[in-house]
């Protein structure tokens, strides 16, 4: 059997991270509290101080760390980009997790001792873009996009010696990422360009008797019962009138959740799973890194008779957007 | 805190509510904004995200017991606003038992909006700011209290 995959936990602050090494992550990830990285969200993420402090408790503990750095560059402003990379290696982490082409290619020059991950963001979904990556930028791991079946990820890892990253569970979005304009078309900034896909300032929440509206930039996204459960304020979770039909035309709000699938993940020999979710509370990393933790190690002690315990799926479906969860993607039979 | 002890979902019953109405609001204005400052005093709040909320009209609304406190922050101190003006920059409204679990970090506070257990209306971003400036605080551990061990 293959080895137990890397749990990888968000953490959006220190206590956060702290979650998610007391509760069994094996890595962390992270960003600055700048556009660099796409949850640049007001008040979240680390300052070099938090950082330094967060990478030494987990480094103590025997975790790793990894940090996002997985927004495009702007016009005129790569030196940004750059200097957000030199302290990532001035800080010690294990990776650092890239989307940018021309940043991979700057952080192997600068840092060829570096390990670097690609980004979801990057958009690899074959091996050959993978494989390539490997070859001009020597990236060590690649996180895959929430588009491919299991076959297709078992497919990627048996023609690749770049590690394969998938996700596990949080909110769920269109997943064109790292090529997502729905946001920019809304408000003109999106995950690629400020690294917040429906930046806060331009969303309202508006509660009147019976229902509550949500608005992106004045633009009526959804609107909610009483008693229907709420997600993201973003134009792929809105409800859309098309052709006379007012319903989720994009996607549904609703979190992924492998938890059925552990020991088919696995099997096929992916090397960490991924758990969405940096701007959620120290909370919610603490209930989901406990959950996968018992899963994994669960699948880890006998596969043959792994069963997904209703008290794991009870506390995932808790703490899901929409309150509802899905094996996404990867059990769909059309690709 | 004892990690057995959780606090379970509920609900207060009506009457609750229309008693508590009746009440002088003061009194929770006064704790929730002595609070605040205690964590201020202890240097808990970070001064970047502080400075974000100077001026801004806040109000707690706890829907089950009927209570209410409105609060500011200017020149360092949080103050209780006791005749709000206008309305306010940012408000929260759930019931006791939401307030107590997120204080409590036994929920987290999207898990609540999504469930429909929190409402926060007003400004989003300064919701955002204030969501997680508590989420980055490192509360300091509470002696345990013999009350609680089980």
């Amino acid at each position: 059997m293959s080895s137990l995959p890397d749990l990888v936990c968000p953490a959006g602050s220190l206590p956060a991270l702290k979650a998610a090494v007391d509760n069994g992550a094996d890595t962390v990830y992270l960003g600055y509290k700048n556009d660099t990285n796409a949850r640049n969200f007001a008040g979240l993420n680390f300052d070099a101080k938090t950082m330094a402090e967060g990478i030494r408790y987990a480094h103590a503990k025997g975790r790793e760390v990894l940090m996002a750095i997985n927004t495009f560059p702007q016009a005129g402003r790569t030196a940004d980009w750059h200097a957000a990379v030199d302290g990532a290696v001035d800080q010690g982490v294990d990776a650092i997790i890239l989307a940018d082409i021309g940043l991979l290619d700057y952080a192997t020059r600068k840092h060829p001792q570096q390990r670097l991950h690609l980004s979801v963001q990057g958009s690899a979904t074959s091996y050959e873009a993978i494989n390539f990556c490997q070859r001009e930028f020597g990236i060590r791991r690649a996180v895959l996009p929430r588009v491919l079946t299991l076959a297709q990820v078992e497919h990627v890892i048996k023609n690749t010696t770049v590690e394969i990253e998938v996700f596990g569970f949080g909110s769920l979005c269109v997943m064109n990422e790292g090529r997502c304009w729905l946001s920019s078309y809304a408000c003109g900034e999106s995950p690629n360009t400020v690294g917040a896909c429906s930046p806060a300032k331009y969303v309202k929440w508006d509660k009147k008797p019976g229902t509550m509206e949500t608005r992106l930039n004045g633009i009526l996204i959804d609107r909610f019962g009483d008693d229907e459960p709420a997600g993201y304020p973003t134009l792929c979770k809105g409800r859309f009138e098309v052709q006379g039909e007012t319903y989720y035309a994009l996607e549904e709000p609703t979190s992924l959740n492998v938890l059925e699938l552990l020991p088919d993940i696995i099997k096929i020999g992916v090397r960490a799973i991924k758990v969405e979710g940096r701007q959620r509370s120290p909370t919610y990393v603490a209930q989901v890194t406990r959950t996968l933790r018992a899963a994994l190690d669960a699948a880890r002690d006998s596969a043959e008779r792994f069963h997904v315990k209703p008290a794991w799926q009870a506390e995932l479906a808790k703490v899901s957007e929409g309150s509802q969860a899905t094996l996404g993607a990867y059990n769909r039979p059309w690709r | 805190m004892n990690g057995n002890f959780t606090i379970p979902k509920f609900k207060l019953p009506d009457f609750v509510a229309s008693l508590g109405h009746k009440l002088p609001q003061w009194p929770h204005a006064l704790v929730l904004v002595g609070a605040l400052n205690a964590a201020l005093k202890m240097k808990l709040l970070p001064e970047s995200e502080l400075a974000m909320l100077e001026d801004k009209l806040f109000r707690v609304r706890v829907l089950d017991t009927g209570g209410e406190a409105s609060y500011t922050y200017r020149s360092g101190l949080f103050r209780p606003v006791f005749r709000p003006e206008r309305e306010p920059d940012l408000a929260f409204a759930a019931n006791l038992s939401a307030f107590l679990q997120l204080l409590a970090r036994q929920e987290d506070p999207d898990t609540l909006f999504f469930n429909r257990e929190l409402e926060i209306t007003g400004d989003t971003e300064l919701g955002l700011i204030v969501k997680n400036m508590l989420d980055a605080v490192e509360w300091p551990k509470l002696p345990r209290l013999p009350l609680a061990s089980s």
